[in-house]
Protein backbone atom coordinates (compact mmCIF):
# COMPACT_ATOMS: atom_id res chain seq x y z
CA UNK A 1 0.00 0.00 0.00
CA UNK A 2 1.11 3.77 -0.94
CA UNK A 3 2.59 5.00 1.92
CA UNK A 4 1.15 8.83 2.93
CA UNK A 5 3.65 11.39 4.91
CA UNK A 6 3.29 14.62 6.40
CA UNK A 7 5.58 16.81 4.98
CA UNK A 8 3.50 20.47 5.98
CA UNK A 9 2.28 22.15 9.00
CA UNK A 10 0.16 24.65 9.90
CA UNK A 11 -1.74 26.43 12.66
CA UNK A 12 -3.05 29.28 13.96
CA UNK A 13 -3.14 30.22 17.63
CA UNK A 14 -6.03 28.67 19.60
CA UNK A 15 -8.05 31.00 21.55
CA UNK A 16 -9.98 34.00 21.27
CA UNK A 17 -8.44 36.51 18.42
CA UNK A 18 -10.83 39.17 18.49
CA UNK A 19 -11.20 40.81 14.79
CA UNK A 20 -10.77 37.69 13.31
CA UNK A 21 -13.31 35.08 12.31
CA UNK A 22 -12.43 31.13 12.34
CA UNK A 23 -12.47 31.27 8.76
CA UNK A 24 -9.65 33.92 8.51
CA UNK A 25 -7.79 31.37 10.94
CA UNK A 26 -8.15 28.93 8.96
CA UNK A 27 -6.57 30.48 5.93
CA UNK A 28 -3.68 31.38 7.83
CA UNK A 29 -3.26 27.70 9.00
CA UNK A 30 -3.07 26.69 5.19
CA UNK A 31 -0.65 29.44 4.76
CA UNK A 32 1.89 28.65 7.27
CA UNK A 33 1.40 24.92 6.53
CA UNK A 34 2.36 25.94 2.57
CA UNK A 35 5.22 27.97 3.74
CA UNK A 36 6.42 25.08 5.93
CA UNK A 37 6.20 22.77 3.54
CA UNK A 38 7.92 24.80 1.31
CA UNK A 39 5.22 24.72 -1.27
CA UNK A 40 2.81 27.38 -3.30
CA UNK A 41 -0.81 26.34 -3.14
CA UNK A 42 -0.96 25.92 -7.15
CA UNK A 43 1.32 22.49 -6.34
CA UNK A 44 -1.68 21.22 -4.36
CA UNK A 45 -3.57 19.32 -6.00
CA UNK A 46 -6.55 18.41 -3.75
CA UNK A 47 -7.86 19.71 -0.30
CA UNK A 48 -10.51 18.44 2.10
CA UNK A 49 -11.47 20.52 4.81
CA UNK A 50 -14.18 21.44 7.23
CA UNK A 51 -15.96 23.62 10.02
CA UNK A 52 -18.62 23.44 12.61
CA UNK A 53 -19.47 26.66 13.08
CA UNK A 54 -16.66 29.35 11.34
CA UNK A 55 -17.75 28.86 6.98
CA UNK A 56 -17.60 26.30 4.11
CA UNK A 57 -13.64 25.89 3.89
CA UNK A 58 -14.02 25.18 0.08
CA UNK A 59 -14.66 28.64 -0.64
CA UNK A 60 -11.02 29.91 0.76
CA UNK A 61 -9.79 28.86 -2.77
CA UNK A 62 -11.31 32.30 -3.62
CA UNK A 63 -8.52 33.09 -1.17
CA UNK A 64 -5.72 31.00 -1.78
CA UNK A 65 -6.28 30.99 -5.68
CA UNK A 66 -8.44 29.29 -7.84
CA UNK A 67 -6.90 26.36 -9.08
CA UNK A 68 -9.40 24.23 -9.90
CA UNK A 69 -8.64 21.52 -7.56
CA UNK A 70 -11.06 18.84 -6.02
CA UNK A 71 -11.78 20.93 -2.49
CA UNK A 72 -13.87 18.23 -0.57
CA UNK A 73 -16.16 20.07 2.60
CA UNK A 74 -16.68 17.46 5.57
CA UNK A 75 -18.79 17.83 8.31
CA UNK A 76 -18.08 15.02 11.05
CA UNK A 77 -18.62 16.56 14.19
CA UNK A 78 -16.28 16.21 16.57
CA UNK A 79 -14.23 14.37 14.36
CA UNK A 80 -14.09 16.29 11.34
CA UNK A 81 -10.59 17.08 11.09
CA UNK A 82 -9.53 13.38 11.67
CA UNK A 83 -11.74 12.30 9.12
CA UNK A 84 -10.41 14.97 6.70
CA UNK A 85 -7.21 13.35 6.95
CA UNK A 86 -8.60 10.14 6.92
CA UNK A 87 -9.89 11.14 3.10
CA UNK A 88 -6.63 12.47 1.96
CA UNK A 89 -4.71 9.67 3.06
CA UNK A 90 -6.82 7.25 1.26
CA UNK A 91 -6.70 10.18 -1.97
CA UNK A 92 -3.11 9.80 -1.94
CA UNK A 93 -3.43 5.64 -1.15
CA UNK A 94 -6.02 5.41 -4.69
CA UNK A 95 -3.08 6.88 -6.72
CA UNK A 96 -5.39 9.51 -7.76
CA UNK A 97 -3.63 12.81 -6.57
CA UNK A 98 0.19 12.90 -4.79
CA UNK A 99 -0.03 16.01 -2.62
CA UNK A 100 -3.34 17.60 -1.21
CA UNK A 101 -4.12 20.07 1.71
CA UNK A 102 -6.07 19.17 4.66
CA UNK A 103 -7.46 22.03 7.13
CA UNK A 104 -9.88 22.91 10.03
CA UNK A 105 -10.96 25.90 12.05
CA UNK A 106 -13.62 27.40 13.68
CA UNK A 107 -15.07 29.90 15.42
CA UNK A 108 -17.74 29.35 18.23
CA UNK A 109 -19.89 31.41 20.67
CA UNK A 110 -18.49 31.49 24.12
CA UNK A 111 -20.58 28.96 26.90
CA UNK A 112 -20.99 25.67 26.69
CA UNK A 113 -21.60 24.17 23.25
CA UNK A 114 -25.72 24.31 22.68
CA UNK A 115 -27.26 21.93 20.60
CA UNK A 116 -30.44 21.43 19.64
CA UNK A 117 -31.78 18.18 20.29
CA UNK A 118 -34.95 18.21 18.28
CA UNK A 119 -32.14 18.19 15.28
CA UNK A 120 -30.41 14.73 17.48
CA UNK A 121 -34.45 13.66 17.18
CA UNK A 122 -35.58 13.76 20.61
CA UNK A 123 -38.34 15.19 21.72
CA UNK A 124 -38.56 18.30 23.16
CA UNK A 125 -39.60 17.93 26.85
CA UNK A 126 -35.81 16.45 27.02
CA UNK A 127 -34.23 19.81 27.17
CA UNK A 128 -37.28 21.52 28.40
CA UNK A 129 -36.52 19.41 31.88
CA UNK A 130 -32.69 19.91 32.12
CA UNK A 131 -31.16 17.20 30.75
CA UNK A 132 -29.34 16.88 27.14
CA UNK A 133 -26.57 19.27 28.66
CA UNK A 134 -23.36 17.55 27.30
CA UNK A 135 -21.40 18.50 30.69
CA UNK A 136 -24.28 16.53 32.51
CA UNK A 137 -22.89 13.39 30.59
CA UNK A 138 -19.20 13.89 31.09
CA UNK A 139 -20.36 13.95 34.58
CA UNK A 140 -22.34 10.80 34.57
CA UNK A 141 -19.65 9.14 32.53
CA UNK A 142 -17.00 9.62 34.59
CA UNK A 143 -18.76 9.20 37.77
CA UNK A 144 -19.69 5.48 36.94
CA UNK A 145 -16.18 5.08 35.43
CA UNK A 146 -14.65 6.33 38.71
CA UNK A 147 -17.11 4.14 41.03
CA UNK A 148 -16.24 0.93 38.61
CA UNK A 149 -11.60 1.45 38.78
CA UNK A 150 -11.62 3.08 41.86
CA UNK A 151 -10.35 6.35 40.91
CA UNK A 152 -10.84 9.40 43.27
CA UNK A 153 -11.21 13.00 42.42
CA UNK A 154 -7.24 13.62 42.78
CA UNK A 155 -6.71 12.54 39.38
CA UNK A 156 -9.61 14.54 37.97
CA UNK A 157 -7.40 17.40 39.75
CA UNK A 158 -3.76 16.18 38.11
CA UNK A 159 -5.09 15.86 34.42
CA UNK A 160 -6.13 19.45 34.54
CA UNK A 161 -3.26 20.64 36.18
CA UNK A 162 -0.76 18.97 33.60
CA UNK A 163 -3.03 20.91 30.59
CA UNK A 164 -2.01 24.13 32.20
CA UNK A 165 1.51 23.69 33.02
CA UNK A 166 1.36 22.42 29.08
CA UNK A 167 -0.10 24.89 27.83
CA UNK A 168 2.26 27.68 29.64
CA UNK A 169 5.04 25.97 27.63
CA UNK A 170 3.05 26.88 24.14
CA UNK A 171 2.70 29.53 22.25
CA UNK A 172 0.03 28.47 20.51
CA UNK A 173 -2.11 27.75 23.28
CA UNK A 174 -5.10 29.73 24.94
CA UNK A 175 -4.68 28.85 28.57
CA UNK A 176 -1.04 29.94 28.78
CA UNK A 177 -0.61 30.24 33.13
CA UNK A 178 -0.30 27.24 34.67
CA UNK A 179 -2.64 26.53 38.06
CA UNK A 180 -2.18 24.90 41.52
CA UNK A 181 -3.96 22.08 42.38
CA UNK A 182 -5.72 23.74 44.94
CA UNK A 183 -7.00 26.24 42.43
CA UNK A 184 -8.34 23.67 40.23
CA UNK A 185 -9.80 21.74 43.05
CA UNK A 186 -10.81 24.59 44.44
CA UNK A 187 -12.89 26.50 41.28
CA UNK A 188 -16.90 26.45 40.96
CA UNK A 189 -18.35 22.89 40.53
CA UNK A 190 -20.29 23.05 37.85
CA UNK A 191 -21.50 18.87 37.53
CA UNK A 192 -19.65 16.84 40.07
CA UNK A 193 -17.53 15.02 40.23
CA UNK A 194 -16.49 17.93 37.86
CA UNK A 195 -15.24 21.70 38.48
CA UNK A 196 -15.07 24.65 36.30
CA UNK A 197 -11.37 24.36 35.14
CA UNK A 198 -11.44 20.96 34.50
CA UNK A 199 -13.18 21.69 31.14
CA UNK A 200 -12.29 23.04 28.05
CA UNK A 201 -14.26 25.46 26.35
CA UNK A 202 -15.38 26.10 22.72
CA UNK A 203 -12.78 28.23 21.39
CA UNK A 204 -11.25 29.73 18.25
CA UNK A 205 -8.27 28.47 15.58
CA UNK A 206 -7.29 27.00 12.45
CA UNK A 207 -4.83 24.17 11.77
CA UNK A 208 -3.50 22.79 8.62
CA UNK A 209 -1.03 20.22 6.69
CA UNK A 210 0.40 19.30 3.79
CA UNK A 211 0.02 15.38 2.85
CA UNK A 212 1.94 13.62 -0.02
CA UNK A 213 3.20 10.24 -1.31
CA UNK A 214 5.64 9.13 1.07
CA UNK A 215 7.67 7.95 -1.79
CA UNK A 216 7.95 11.76 -3.08
CA UNK A 217 8.25 13.71 0.32
CA UNK A 218 11.74 14.31 -0.69
CA UNK A 219 11.15 15.89 -4.03
CA UNK A 220 8.25 17.97 -2.77
CA UNK A 221 9.93 19.22 0.65
CA UNK A 222 13.07 19.23 2.98
CA UNK A 223 10.84 18.91 6.18
CA UNK A 224 11.99 15.61 7.45
CA UNK A 225 8.29 13.26 6.57
CA UNK A 226 6.25 11.80 9.18
CA UNK A 227 4.42 8.78 8.02
CA UNK A 228 0.80 8.24 8.71
CA UNK A 229 0.51 4.68 10.23
CA UNK A 230 -2.80 4.49 10.81
CA UNK A 231 -6.05 6.85 10.01
CA UNK A 232 -8.90 5.30 11.50
CA UNK A 233 -12.59 6.36 12.28
CA UNK A 234 -15.12 4.37 14.40
CA UNK A 235 -18.92 4.82 14.90
CA UNK A 236 -20.78 3.55 18.24
CA UNK A 237 -22.01 0.26 18.38
CA UNK A 238 -25.17 -0.57 20.19
CA UNK A 239 -24.74 -0.24 24.07
CA UNK A 240 -22.12 2.16 23.77
CA UNK A 241 -22.75 5.02 26.15
CA UNK A 242 -22.98 8.47 24.69
CA UNK A 243 -24.32 11.87 25.08
CA UNK A 244 -28.12 12.73 24.77
CA UNK A 245 -29.03 8.99 25.41
CA UNK A 246 -32.68 9.27 27.52
CA UNK A 247 -32.37 5.53 27.92
CA UNK A 248 -29.28 3.11 27.88
CA UNK A 249 -29.33 -0.43 27.28
CA UNK A 250 -28.03 -2.23 30.55
CA UNK A 251 -25.76 -4.11 28.79
CA UNK A 252 -22.52 -2.21 27.93
CA UNK A 253 -20.09 -2.37 24.62
CA UNK A 254 -16.59 -0.76 24.37
CA UNK A 255 -16.67 2.76 23.09
CA UNK A 256 -15.98 3.47 19.97
CA UNK A 257 -12.30 4.46 20.72
CA UNK A 258 -12.24 1.33 21.93
CA UNK A 259 -12.99 -0.05 18.64
CA UNK A 260 -10.71 2.50 16.77
CA UNK A 261 -7.51 2.26 18.78
CA UNK A 262 -7.80 -1.68 17.94
CA UNK A 263 -8.13 -1.08 14.35
CA UNK A 264 -5.13 1.71 14.33
CA UNK A 265 -2.86 -0.56 16.36
CA UNK A 266 -3.37 -3.70 13.60
CA UNK A 267 -3.85 -1.17 10.77
CA UNK A 268 -0.30 0.29 12.07
CA UNK A 269 1.45 -2.95 12.80
CA UNK A 270 2.32 -1.93 15.96
CA UNK A 271 1.02 -1.45 19.76
CA UNK A 272 0.40 0.32 22.88
CA UNK A 273 4.21 -0.10 23.94
CA UNK A 274 5.77 1.14 21.11
CA UNK A 275 3.57 4.54 21.56
CA UNK A 276 6.53 7.29 22.84
CA UNK A 277 3.81 9.92 22.63
CA UNK A 278 0.12 10.40 22.54
CA UNK A 279 -2.80 13.14 22.28
CA UNK A 280 -6.29 11.59 23.14
CA UNK A 281 -9.44 13.73 23.81
CA UNK A 282 -9.85 15.96 26.89
CA UNK A 283 -12.83 17.20 26.99
CA UNK A 284 -12.69 17.69 30.47
CA UNK A 285 -10.18 15.71 32.67
CA UNK A 286 -12.17 12.81 32.92
CA UNK A 287 -12.17 11.83 29.54
CA UNK A 288 -8.63 12.27 29.38
CA UNK A 289 -8.59 9.51 32.37
CA UNK A 290 -10.62 7.47 30.49
CA UNK A 291 -9.22 7.78 26.84
CA UNK A 292 -5.95 6.70 28.37
CA UNK A 293 -7.12 2.94 28.78
CA UNK A 294 -9.38 2.97 25.92
CA UNK A 295 -6.67 3.57 23.73
CA UNK A 296 -4.86 0.70 25.41
CA UNK A 297 -2.21 3.46 26.74
CA UNK A 298 -2.96 1.85 30.45
CA UNK A 299 -4.97 -0.43 31.94
CA UNK A 300 -8.64 0.21 33.53
CA UNK A 301 -7.90 2.06 36.99
CA UNK A 302 -4.12 2.50 36.50
CA UNK A 303 -4.53 5.94 35.95
CA UNK A 304 -4.74 7.72 39.24
CA UNK A 305 -1.21 5.79 39.97
CA UNK A 306 0.12 7.00 36.65
CA UNK A 307 -1.11 10.05 37.29
CA UNK A 308 0.87 10.81 40.68
CA UNK A 309 4.00 9.59 39.64
CA UNK A 310 3.69 11.84 36.57
CA UNK A 311 4.09 9.35 33.81
CA UNK A 312 1.79 11.36 31.56
CA UNK A 313 4.14 14.18 32.17
CA UNK A 314 6.32 15.89 29.55
CA UNK A 315 9.41 14.34 31.07
CA UNK A 316 7.22 10.77 32.13
CA UNK A 317 7.25 7.51 30.46
CA UNK A 318 4.87 8.40 28.20
CA UNK A 319 3.92 12.15 27.66
CA UNK A 320 0.27 12.61 26.74
CA UNK A 321 -1.04 16.17 25.60
CA UNK A 322 2.04 17.56 25.55
CA UNK A 323 0.36 20.70 24.02
CA UNK A 324 -2.21 21.38 26.81
CA UNK A 325 -4.93 19.27 24.84
CA UNK A 326 -8.53 20.59 24.51
CA UNK A 327 -8.20 21.60 28.26
CA UNK A 328 -5.57 24.37 27.71
CA UNK A 329 -6.36 25.31 23.98
CA UNK A 330 -9.80 24.94 23.96
CA UNK A 331 -11.84 23.41 21.21
CA UNK A 332 -12.48 25.01 17.66
CA UNK A 333 -14.08 21.74 16.49
CA UNK A 334 -13.46 21.57 12.88
CA UNK A 335 -9.24 22.45 14.03
CA UNK A 336 -9.03 20.04 17.35
CA UNK A 337 -8.36 16.98 15.73
CA UNK A 338 -5.73 18.32 13.46
CA UNK A 339 -3.89 20.46 16.31
CA UNK A 340 -3.32 17.11 18.13
CA UNK A 341 -1.51 16.27 14.44
CA UNK A 342 0.27 19.26 14.41
CA UNK A 343 1.84 18.69 17.70
CA UNK A 344 2.94 15.09 17.18
CA UNK A 345 4.57 16.52 13.80
CA UNK A 346 6.00 19.09 15.74
CA UNK A 347 7.59 16.56 18.34
CA UNK A 348 8.53 13.83 15.67
CA UNK A 349 10.51 16.76 14.12
CA UNK A 350 12.53 17.72 17.57
CA UNK A 351 10.88 21.38 16.98
CA UNK A 352 8.62 21.36 19.95
CA UNK A 353 10.75 24.03 21.70
CA UNK A 354 10.21 24.43 25.60
CA UNK A 355 7.70 21.33 25.18
CA UNK A 356 10.22 19.37 23.40
CA UNK A 357 9.79 15.17 24.87
CA UNK A 358 13.35 14.36 25.31
CA UNK A 359 14.62 10.36 23.89
CA UNK A 360 14.25 11.70 20.00
CA UNK A 361 9.94 10.34 20.11
CA UNK A 362 9.37 8.23 17.03
CA UNK A 363 5.71 7.13 17.21
CA UNK A 364 3.07 9.77 18.32
CA UNK A 365 -1.00 8.45 18.59
CA UNK A 366 -3.79 11.31 18.33
CA UNK A 367 -7.56 10.35 19.31
CA UNK A 368 -10.45 12.56 18.72
CA UNK A 369 -13.91 11.64 20.18
CA UNK A 370 -17.66 13.27 20.17
CA UNK A 371 -20.67 13.37 19.56
CA UNK A 372 -22.86 11.23 18.29
CA UNK A 373 -20.23 9.11 19.10
CA UNK A 374 -17.13 9.14 16.70
CA UNK A 375 -14.08 7.85 17.52
CA UNK A 376 -10.74 9.05 14.91
CA UNK A 377 -7.97 7.75 15.67
CA UNK A 378 -3.83 8.36 13.54
CA UNK A 379 -0.45 6.49 14.69
CA UNK A 380 2.23 9.00 13.15
CA UNK A 381 5.75 7.37 12.68
CA UNK A 382 9.37 8.70 11.81
CA UNK B 1 -47.17 13.76 44.78
CA UNK B 2 -49.93 13.44 42.36
CA UNK B 3 -52.50 13.44 44.62
CA UNK B 4 -53.24 17.89 44.96
CA UNK B 5 -53.99 19.24 41.51
CA UNK B 6 -53.53 16.95 38.49
CA UNK B 7 -51.13 18.90 35.91
CA UNK B 8 -50.55 18.59 32.61
CA UNK B 9 -47.69 15.94 31.59
CA UNK B 10 -44.64 17.61 29.85
CA UNK B 11 -44.98 15.41 26.59
CA UNK B 12 -47.68 13.00 25.80
CA UNK B 13 -46.70 9.03 25.69
CA UNK B 14 -43.67 9.73 28.02
CA UNK B 15 -45.63 8.13 31.22
CA UNK B 16 -48.83 6.99 32.47
CA UNK B 17 -51.06 9.87 33.34
CA UNK B 18 -53.16 11.00 35.38
CA UNK B 19 -52.57 7.35 37.21
CA UNK B 20 -52.89 6.16 40.65
CA UNK B 21 -49.34 4.33 40.17
CA UNK B 22 -47.92 6.06 37.05
CA UNK B 23 -44.77 4.30 35.42
CA UNK B 24 -42.85 5.75 32.47
CA UNK B 25 -43.17 4.06 29.11
CA UNK B 26 -41.05 2.37 26.92
CA UNK B 27 -41.42 -0.24 23.94
CA UNK B 28 -39.94 -3.49 23.82
CA UNK B 29 -38.71 -5.06 20.43
CA UNK B 30 -40.93 -8.44 19.62
CA UNK B 31 -37.59 -9.52 17.58
CA UNK B 32 -35.10 -9.63 19.84
CA UNK B 33 -36.66 -8.03 23.10
CA UNK B 34 -34.27 -4.78 23.52
CA UNK B 35 -36.05 -2.16 25.35
CA UNK B 36 -36.16 1.67 25.30
CA UNK B 37 -37.42 4.88 26.87
CA UNK B 38 -39.16 6.87 24.91
CA UNK B 39 -40.60 4.52 23.44
CA UNK B 40 -39.55 3.98 19.79
CA UNK B 41 -41.34 2.53 16.07
CA UNK B 42 -38.14 0.57 15.56
CA UNK B 43 -35.56 -1.13 17.49
CA UNK B 44 -31.98 0.77 17.58
CA UNK B 45 -30.28 -2.94 18.28
CA UNK B 46 -31.75 -5.11 15.59
CA UNK B 47 -33.65 -2.62 13.43
CA UNK B 48 -36.45 -4.57 13.56
CA UNK B 49 -40.08 -2.26 13.00
CA UNK B 50 -42.47 -4.80 15.25
CA UNK B 51 -41.78 -3.12 18.52
CA UNK B 52 -44.63 -2.96 21.37
CA UNK B 53 -45.64 -0.69 24.12
CA UNK B 54 -43.88 -2.11 27.56
CA UNK B 55 -45.54 -0.20 31.15
CA UNK B 56 -41.24 0.87 32.49
CA UNK B 57 -41.00 -0.63 36.78
CA UNK B 58 -41.05 2.08 38.50
CA UNK B 59 -38.43 0.98 40.92
CA UNK B 60 -34.95 0.56 40.04
CA UNK B 61 -31.22 1.32 41.19
CA UNK B 62 -28.63 4.42 40.43
CA UNK B 63 -26.36 3.91 37.58
CA UNK B 64 -24.60 7.02 37.88
CA UNK B 65 -25.63 10.77 38.71
CA UNK B 66 -24.18 14.03 38.94
CA UNK B 67 -26.09 17.40 40.50
CA UNK B 68 -26.81 20.03 37.72
CA UNK B 69 -25.21 22.65 39.65
CA UNK B 70 -25.33 26.07 36.98
CA UNK B 71 -28.44 26.97 35.62
CA UNK B 72 -29.38 25.40 31.88
CA UNK B 73 -29.86 27.91 28.94
CA UNK B 74 -33.60 28.67 28.03
CA UNK B 75 -34.45 27.94 25.91
CA UNK B 76 -34.94 24.92 25.74
CA UNK B 77 -34.98 24.54 29.41
CA UNK B 78 -38.49 25.56 30.74
CA UNK B 79 -37.77 25.83 34.62
CA UNK B 80 -36.68 28.36 36.84
CA UNK B 81 -33.13 29.24 35.56
CA UNK B 82 -32.41 32.66 36.91
CA UNK B 83 -29.61 33.30 39.14
CA UNK B 84 -31.06 34.35 42.06
CA UNK B 85 -34.02 31.90 41.89
CA UNK B 86 -32.42 28.64 40.39
CA UNK B 87 -31.65 25.53 42.33
CA UNK B 88 -29.57 22.86 41.40
CA UNK B 89 -31.31 19.46 40.65
CA UNK B 90 -30.16 16.09 40.74
CA UNK B 91 -29.61 14.24 37.00
CA UNK B 92 -29.07 10.34 36.66
CA UNK B 93 -29.56 6.97 35.23
CA UNK B 94 -31.66 4.62 36.98
CA UNK B 95 -31.30 1.29 35.91
CA UNK B 96 -35.06 -0.41 35.75
CA UNK B 97 -33.91 -4.44 36.42
CA UNK B 98 -34.26 -6.60 33.27
CA UNK B 99 -35.51 -3.43 31.17
CA UNK B 100 -32.96 -0.53 30.34
CA UNK B 101 -31.42 2.21 32.14
CA UNK B 102 -33.16 5.65 32.33
CA UNK B 103 -32.61 9.11 32.42
CA UNK B 104 -33.83 11.01 34.51
CA UNK B 105 -34.15 13.97 36.91
CA UNK B 106 -33.43 13.05 40.44
CA UNK B 107 -35.81 14.79 43.37
CA UNK B 108 -32.22 15.09 45.61
CA UNK B 109 -29.39 17.66 44.73
CA UNK B 110 -27.10 16.38 47.71
CA UNK B 111 -24.14 14.72 46.92
CA UNK B 112 -23.53 13.68 49.97
CA UNK B 113 -26.73 11.02 49.59
CA UNK B 114 -26.03 9.98 46.18
CA UNK B 115 -24.35 6.52 45.38
CA UNK B 116 -24.54 4.12 42.50
CA UNK B 117 -26.24 1.17 43.39
CA UNK B 118 -28.99 2.80 45.57
CA UNK B 119 -33.01 2.03 44.93
CA UNK B 120 -34.61 4.52 43.59
CA UNK B 121 -38.90 4.83 42.75
CA UNK B 122 -40.32 7.07 40.19
CA UNK B 123 -42.47 9.86 41.01
CA UNK B 124 -44.49 12.51 38.96
CA UNK B 125 -44.09 15.85 40.31
CA UNK B 126 -44.91 19.39 39.64
CA UNK B 127 -42.42 20.95 37.64
CA UNK B 128 -43.26 23.91 35.69
CA UNK B 129 -46.19 26.73 34.77
CA UNK B 130 -47.05 26.76 31.13
CA UNK B 131 -48.26 29.71 29.38
CA UNK B 132 -51.47 28.95 30.15
CA UNK B 133 -51.06 28.58 33.42
CA UNK B 134 -51.37 24.89 34.02
CA UNK B 135 -49.00 23.39 36.24
CA UNK B 136 -47.13 20.86 33.91
CA UNK B 137 -45.65 17.75 36.13
CA UNK B 138 -42.53 15.59 34.65
CA UNK B 139 -40.98 12.68 36.14
CA UNK B 140 -38.40 11.80 38.38
CA UNK B 141 -36.66 9.18 40.42
CA UNK B 142 -36.05 9.61 44.48
CA UNK B 143 -33.76 7.55 46.72
CA UNK B 144 -36.57 4.36 48.32
CA UNK B 145 -33.49 4.09 51.42
CA UNK B 146 -33.36 6.65 54.34
CA UNK B 147 -35.74 8.74 52.76
CA UNK B 148 -35.44 11.18 56.42
CA UNK B 149 -32.18 11.71 55.41
CA UNK B 150 -32.23 12.53 51.49
CA UNK B 151 -33.66 16.03 52.05
CA UNK B 152 -35.66 16.68 48.94
CA UNK B 153 -34.65 20.38 47.79
CA UNK B 154 -35.52 20.37 44.89
CA UNK B 155 -39.12 22.21 45.31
Amino acid sequence: MTDVAIIGIGIHPFGRTPGMTGYQQGIVAVRRALEDAGIEWRDIQFAYGGSHDGGNADTMVDKLGLTGIQFINVANGCATGGSSLISAVNAIRSGQYDIGMVVGFDSHPRGAFAFDTKAWGLGNWYGKVGLGLTTQFFAMKIRRYMDEHGISDDALVRVAMKAYRNGARNPNAWRREEMSYEQIAGSQMLNPPLRKFMFCSPSEGGAALVVCNAARAKQYSANKPVRIAASILRSRRYGSFEVFSPSQPIQQADSPTVQASKAAYESAGIGPGDVDIAQVQDTESGAEIMHMAENHLCAHGEQEKWLREGVTQIDGRLPINTDGGCIANGEPIGASGLRQVYEVCLQLRGAAGARQVAGNPKVGYCQVYGAPGISAVQILAL
Amino acid sequence: MGESKQGVAIAEGLFTWPAADPCLIGSKCRQCGEVKFPQQSSCSKCCSEEVEQLPLARRGTLWTWTIQAFPPKSPPYAGVNTADEFVPFGVGYVELPGQVCVESRLTVNDPAVLRIGMAMELVIEPFCIDKQGNEVVSFAFRPLEDRAASVEKSK
